[in-house]
């Protein structure tokens, strides 16, 4: 662990820089994606990937240079780069950076059971393919696989104010997914995959649920394909936590990104119906609604000591009780602002600048089990697991789709439905929270793949969530 | 030394390296890129990127495993990593079993293609860009340098692509909240080209001005630019011309391909490789050809990467990864882009679409907003720009029948997808003429 810090400090001690102020950000990414579709494995997918960044600020104005050559050239090559690219873009800089305070500080983070062993590769693959073989034989499952991420991050922050952050971290994503057809329609039901990951070591995979579970998994595809559409008009709706996970993300957690409200991502990931004025004071949610930036939970995929412009992370609410208070925003964009913010300054890699971006972003449990979520809903409809999400460029009007849905009368869950969607507007739909579940609905949740910024860049974020009901909505299904 | 010389000296090195019943292939990935973002007109971030990488297979007895390793540029170091990657992904074979739909191209295929006219310093580029958006809100991203592709095989295939390039993708935002987005992409930068681009984008800016009209969810004639276009055909993109979503039944195409329905006999695509800025080979060793997705609105070819080709016993026609289109050229229609507010008559002109999903994957049925310079028009006129609304259609109507008709002109669009790394993908598009689009939110 940390193998390169000694190199990479002296590599660093030595750089000339005219610079007031520069830093540098290394990253080494291993990874290894396994999968199993059909009883067949597939080719491991491996990867190794270096490189550093390195960012100076000269009067004020700020240039990065990323390099994968990290030799003491390649990295004094890059810092005299980005030196260049300051001064030429210093008279149409938006920003004035001369104020802003730098970070300080030494520390490292490691994931949780980092020094536990991964399983090795050869047992990984026993794992899949004995999950795979467990899906029964039916002609109209036509499709099933089963797969495992592993990714290992090392990442080292150095600047030219003394800070030192080292960070390992090891993320896990276990996926299963199974297809059905019936000669018409085709329904997946799936666990894990994009709708969960986390950090630690082998009891992650357990962890998902995904051991043992393949039978089930394929009863449930044979189940929607058998099921009629779901009706369409209001109902309450009741969401699991893995579809909370994406309703958190797109509206509450994108229209709070404190750059996208100072307009900086309205040419492409866009921009928030929330404005700088709305902090202290917009009913956000209902009083029910609880929202918090929590890097504290260790196995949740964004839990980090530092973001990676070196500011400490700590659990910040940013609506309580309803109410909204903070936004996502990192030092430079507090800076710009002059709102409190925290700590989600965050790079996809070595090759990308840190921008604001969701990390574990959480809603507080509330007082209900699943059974009193189910007994308080006279017509209703559950709906579980994420796959299909729209949202406009404000993070306002949104229309989201699920896997699995089960219509809810009289206090009790009763058929499935197929093709559950349902939409409305983030401003109104928060405040139509009615109840919360409790810590034994709670899930520690996340995705590998959010997008946004220009350069683009995809990364990880964390949400937990307890099953959450909201009153009236629009349902509806699909045409097959 | 050059990107190629050193592809090159990796690949010779590799091939004396390999034992006599090993083989390999060797992509090769690079690119060094000025990202400048603007806000306000201003520029909120500007840096640089280099970065280089090789996506390596070692094959031995049916037995194959991938490792994607990051090159320093450095001949020895790049050496060494590939050595420690060779043995890595030896010891990685000998625990996986023989795969059954393990499919090699054996062809000794050579292709080359360098594009190399000199870009602009970017600090000329963010000049001119400053003064024409004096005054203006603009938002964006200028993003330009040399994109280098490579692909080597050990039975002597030799691919190389190289080009340099550009892409300047911006809106210009009304104090009203209301935009309109425009690109200037393509290999020769030319100020005179780029001032009329944004002359036209300053004028549209114009009509964003007046008050918005508001509609209620129902059906509407409607035109899509072939920017709106592009994102309704980038969600067939998703598995819908692929033959493994094909095989798996979870195409969006599945009942076009199945011959359980049509398209209107305007739409014919193409994935038109040949004369696009996509490189003419696949990541994995595949000549890529030139192909009829659909035809007078029936399925005809699809995608085919070396994996489907040995499962579903197909031939492997140099699809990329998952199966995507990456240089889609859809026919023109009749319809003159001078007659297309006389024709809607009376409707929406949208300009662009944003954030699609599927409704219904199986029915092909999309969800989706308006974004960006969306009028409504009245006799042929522009009247208003229209607040923000959510659209769910069947593919089948849209481009089934929906569809009146084409244009006669088409846009060639480059792609400003910068994950990972800049993208080579490009799509040739007409606008169209739809009867009907539904309106939901």
């Amino acid at each position: 662990m940390f193998d390169f810090s000694a190199q990479l400090k002296q590599r660093f001690a030595a750089l000339q820089s005219s610079a007031q102020f520069f830093s540098l950000r290394y990253v080494k990414q291993t990874s290894q994606h396994l999968s199993v579709r059909k009883n067949v494995p597939e080719p491991p997918q491996l990867s190794i990937d270096e490189g550093a960044m390195l960012t100076v600020r000269i009067n004020g104005v700020e240039a990065y240079a990323a390099t994968n050559d990290i030799s003491q050239r390649g990295l004094q090559a890059a810092l005299e780069q980005a030196e260049i690219q300051a001064r030429q873009l210093a008279p149409h800089s938006l920003l004035d950076l001369r104020e802003h305070v730098v970070a300080t500080s030494r520390a490292d983070y490691l994931s949780p059971n980092l020094s536990n062993a991964f399983p090795s590769l050869g047992e990984c693959y026993a794992l899949l393919g004995s999950e795979s073989a467990s899906v029964p034989r039916d002609e109209r499952l036509v499709n099933w696989q089963v797969s495992l991420g592993l990714e290992n991050v090392e990442q080292i922050y150095l600047n030219s104010a003394g800070a030192e952050i080292r960070q390992a971290q090891r993320f896990v994503f276990p996926g299963l997914s199974v297809t059905a057809y019936d000669g018409q329609d085709s329904q997946t039901r799936s666990l894990g995959r994009e709708n969960f990951g986390q950090q630690g070591s082998a009891e992650v995979i357990a962890s998902c649920g995904i051991i043992g579970a393949a039978a089930n998994v394929a009863d449930q595809a044979l189940q929607l394909i058998m099921a009629p559409n779901t009706p369409t008009g209001p109902r309450d709706l009741l969401l699991t936590p893995d579809q909370m996970t994406l309703q958190i993300h797109e509206s509450i957690g994108h229209p709070l990104e404190l750059d996208r409200i100072l307009g900086d991502e309205r040419n492409y990931a866009g921009t928030s119906f929330v404005k700088t004025s709305d902090f202290g004071s917009l009913q956000y949610g209902s009083k029910l609604l609880n929202v918090t930036f929590d890097p504290e939970i260790p196995e949740q995929l964004a839990s980090y000591g530092y973001d990676d412009d070196g500011t400490q992370a700590s659990k910040q609410f940013l609506i309580r009780d309803g109410v909204l208070e903070r936004p996502l925003g990192g030092a430079l964009s507090q800076y710009r602002s002059g709102m409190e913010g925290v700590a989600n300054s965050r790079a996809s890699s070595w090759n990308r600048a840190p921008i604001d971006r969701m990390a574990n972003l959480n809603i507080e449990p509330g007082d209900q089990t699943m059974q009193q979520l189910i007994g308080g809903i006279e017509h209703g409809i559950l709906m579980s697991t994420n796959r299909s999400w729209s949202i406009d460029d404000a993070r306002n009007k949104f229309q989201f789709g699920c896997e699995w849905g089960q219509l809810i009368e009289n206090g009790e869950l009763k058929g499935v439905v197929k093709n559950p969607n349902y939409r409305a507007i983030s401003a109104q739909f928060w405040r139509n929270l009615s109840a919360v579940g409790d810590a034994s609905t709670f899930k520690v949740l996340g995705t590998p793949n959010c997008g946004k910024g220009e350069p683009n860049q995809v990364i990880r974020v964390g949400h937990a969530s307890p099953a959450c009901v909201f009153a009236n909505v629009d349902v509806f299904g699909g045409d097959a | 030394m050059s990107h190629q010389t050193q592809f090159t000296a990796l690949v010779d090195w590799l091939q004396g390296a390999i034992g006599r019943q090993e083989r390999f292939t060797l992509s090769y990935n690079a690119e060094a890129s000025d990202f400048i973002r603007f806000n306000h007109g201003k520029v909120r971030q500007a840096g640089h990127v280099q970065q280089a990488s090789v996506y390596f297979k070692l094959i031995e007895d049916a037995r194959h495993a991938d490792l994607n390793l990051t090159l320093s540029g450095d001949e020895a170091v790049d050496r060494q990593r590939l050595g420690e990657a060779l043995h890595q992904l030896r010891e990685t074979l000998t625990l996986l079993p023989v795969d059954p739909y393990l499919l090699l191209n054996d062809e000794a295929w050579q292709s080359s293609n360098v594009l190399d006219v000199p870009l602009p310093d970017s600090a000329h580029v963010v000049e001119q860009i400053a003064q024409l958006s004096e005054g203006l809100d603009l938002v964006g991203i200028y993003a330009a340098g040399p994109i280098y592709r490579g692909f080597a095989s050990s039975n002597g295939a030799r691919g190389w692509h190289q080009a340099n390039s550009f892409n300047f993708d911006w809106s210009l935002f009304h104090q009203n909240g209301q935009a309109v987005k425009a690109n200037y992409a393509g290999h020769e930068w030319n100020d005179e080209v780029f001032s009329k681009r944004f002359a036209l984008a300053r004028e549209q800016l114009a009509f964003l001005g007046q008050p918005s009209h508001t509609l209620a969810p129902g059906q509407y004639r409607a035109y899509l630019a072939p920017a709106a276009l592009e994102e309704v055909l980038g969600m067939l993109c998703w598995g819908g011309f692929s033959a493994q979503s094909l095989a798996d039944k979870t195409s969006p195409l599945q009942r076009l391909y199945d011959g359980q329905a049509s398209l209107n006999p305007l739409v014919s695509l193409d994935e038109q490789v040949s004369g696009s800025l996509s490189p003419a080979f696949s990541s994995e060793g595949y000549p890529r050809s030139d192909l009829s997705l659909v035809v007078a609105g029936a399925a005809k070819d699809r995608l085919i990467d070396s994996r489907s080709a040995a499962e579903y016993d197909l031939t492997a026609n140099g699809a990329g990864w998952g199966e995507s289109p990456s240089a889609l050229n859809m026919h023109g229609g009749s319809l003159a882009l001078d007659d297309v507010l006389k024709e809607l008559g009376t409707g929406l002109y949208i300009s662009n679409l944003w954030y699609l999903n599927f409704s219904d994957r199986a029915a092909g049925r999309i969800t989706g907003m308006t974004r960006f310079a969306t009028f409504w028009v009245e006799d042929g006129k522009i009247e208003a720009p229209v607040s923000t609304m959510r659209f769910d259609d069947s593919i089948f109507s849209l481009l089934g029948g929906a569809l009146e008709q084409l244009t006669t002109e088409r846009e060639l669009i480059l792609s400003a997808s910068t994950y990972s790394q800049r993208q080579t993908a490009s799509n040739l598009l007409p606008g169209a003429l739809l009867s009907r689009l539904t309106l939901t939110l």
